[in-house]
């Protein structure tokens, strides 16, 4: 994402992946030279398919994975360079939602937003209570505060995630799959969540996604991934009007294209010719 | 092609031999990281008490109950063959040995890898498959130390407490039998329970014992747990493991530490 002139050029960006390759083993690349610069304060979208390769990014810049070539940088820093400590200072600062929540079920929602508090502050009781309430206020489910996770829609379970992903303030809150299995006003909610806090806060965010509509509404930029590349890239307008092909099969959701409907097989009627005999 | 199914066969037994090292050489590793996270889970001791209550607390039931039949079937039965000898006096001692030196902690052992241990691995590796633990991970708290270290100890603390509480159960089960229905002698009973079991070897070396079994069924239970593929199928063998694991590595520790005691004694 080309990155704003001026004061903002003297600043790291965010985040910024230069030929970045990663896979489980050597032989099936998940990621092949990624490309990827995020300035601060933007919340940019990964789009892909499932499987692309999309989480895995996340990964890389949480360190929770290391590339086997290039370099992924968080505020101008190496991650996978960073000691053990470096690598936890630097997760203080970042807040993650992951993809159905990841809430602790043996904590009460309050419990959960609390949680990051109690394990890297001493404040005392009361003020995080007063914290975790206007965190839960901001999410909409102050109300919710005594409920276990199990109590919890899946809409319900996302905004509690969102609340503890923020409950630190970090400086930039990475999202996976946050519209996921929820419902069109739920989608609404979290959508808009996500763009207001980053707003409110100052956060970058990054969006990892496959809804396509719903992130083109809150983005400021989106990266297209497919086959562990990235394929595509531009603003929301600049995606609207793309004539790529790859970029107007998944605005379009067509089944085939360069994204093929069929995964690599044996010629149909030779395989079918072949059971017949 | 019994050459290239000789070839196969072997290639399978070289892989699976390799995998077992490389899994052994994880779980000694996995080991000495929740040593060293150990004192995090002692500074914060509200963690390992929560674990002390669900290993421990929550197992006393069974523990207690089964510790009872045991000892009321050992009563019957050590009676019933101690007296063709016109020895059913010495039931008291019988039953106290058998208890202290080997039942306590070898039967406590095997409940409590069913009943804790299972329960610590599903639960662990739920956590893993729900993404809890890589929630925690990227809230840059490390899930040994807030995890898996509380409930190795909790588990490690809680055994040896329920081993000897099975015993207590046992000997008032064999007490109930030998005593009160059968007709033993109650003085007989206790004083030769008495004078016939040493606080040292024969109470110290159950105590070992538990506490060994206690660090192995724990030490399994969270490697598996922490191991666990995370889809339901790969929780379920994780737990299935701990406990097949646990029952015999506590066999197996039961006969390697009678023998070094017995050594020990100068019987064997």
């Amino acid at each position: 994402m080309p990155t704003a002139a001026s004061p903002a050029a003297a600043v790291p960006d965010a985040i910024e992946l230069t030929d970045v390759t990663f896979g489980y083993d050597r032989r099936r690349p998940v990621l092949t030279g990624i490309n990827l610069t995020i300035p601060r304060g933007r919340v940019v979208a990964i789009m892909g398919g499932s499987g692309c390769g999309k989480t895995t990014i996340l990964r890389l810049i949480g360190g929770q994975l290391k590339p086997q070539a290039g370099v992924v940088r968080v505020g101008g820093r190496s991650v996978a360079d960073m000691s053990r400590d470096d690598l936890f200072r630097l997760r203080r600062k970042i807040g993650m939602l992951f993809q159905f929540g990841a809430l602790f079920t043996d904590m009460t929602v309050f419990e959960n937003v609390a949680f990051p508090m109690r394990e890297h502050t001493d404040l005392p009781d009361p003020l995080i209570r007063d914290l975790v309430l206007m965190k839960l206020h901001a999410v909409g489910l102050r109300g919710a505060a005594q409920f276990k996770p199990s109590e919890l829609s899946g809409g319900m379970a996302r905004r509690v995630a969102l609340a503890r992903a923020v409950a630190l303030d970090p400086m930039l809150v990475m999202y996976d799959e946050p519209f996921a299995g929820l419902d069109p006003i739920s989608l609404g909610v979290v959508g808009q969540l996500i763009r207001k806090l980053n707003d409110a806060l100052g956060i970058t965010s990054v969006v990892v996604t496959h809804d396509v509509y719903e992130s083109l509404k809150i983005v400021d930029y989106l990266y297209f991934v497919s086959e562990g590349r990235i394929v595509a890239q531009g603003t929301p307008d600049e995606v609207h009007h793309s004539a790529d092909p790859f970029v107007r099969q998944f605005v379009d959701g067509e089944s085939d294209g360069p994204v093929p409907f069929h995964y690599p097989a044996r010629p149909y009627a030779e395989e079918l010719a072949a059971s017949a005999g | 092609m019994p050459a290239n199914a000789l070839a196969n066969g072997v290639r399978r037994v070289g892989a699976g031999t390799l995998r077992a090292i490389s899994r052994a050489g994880f779980a000694a590793r996995f080991f000495v990281s929740v040593l060293l996270h150990s004192p995090s889970a002692f500074r914060r001791l509200q963690l390992t008490a929560r674990e002390i209550y669900f290993s421990g607390v929550l197992s006393l039931v069974v523990i207690m109950v089964s510790g009872l039949f045991v000892g009321m079937v050992l009563g019957l039965q050590g009676y019933d063959a101690l007296n063709k000898y016109g020895a059913g006096d010495s039931l008291g001692i019988f039953v106290g040995l058998s208890l202290v030196r080997e039942l306590g902690p070898v039967v406590a052992g095997l409940l409590f890898a069913s009943r804790a241990g299972s329960a610590v691995t599903a639960e662990i590796g739920l956590m893993k498959t729900t993404e809890q633990l890589s929630a925690m991970e990227m809230m840059a708290v490390d899930p040994l130390a807030r995890i898996v270290a509380p409930r190795f100890w909790g588990g490690v603390i809680s055994m040896p407490l329920l081993a000897a509480l099975f015993s207590v159960m046992g000997v008032f089960g064999a007490y109930l039998v030998g005593v009160r229905l059968i007709g033993v002698d109650n003085g007989t009973f206790w004083g030769n329970m008495q004078a016939g079991i040493e606080f040292w070897p024969d109470v110290t070396n159950g105590i070992i014992k538990s506490v060994v079994f206690g660090i192995a069924v724990s030490l399994i239970a969270v490697f598996e747990g922490y191991d666990a593929k995370p889809t339901a199928e790969g929780v379920s063998a994780a737990t299935t493991r701990t406990v097949v694991g646990g029952s015999l590595a506590i066999l197996a520790l039961d006969f390697i530490l009678t023998v070094f005691m017995f050594r020990g004694l100068g019987n064997v």
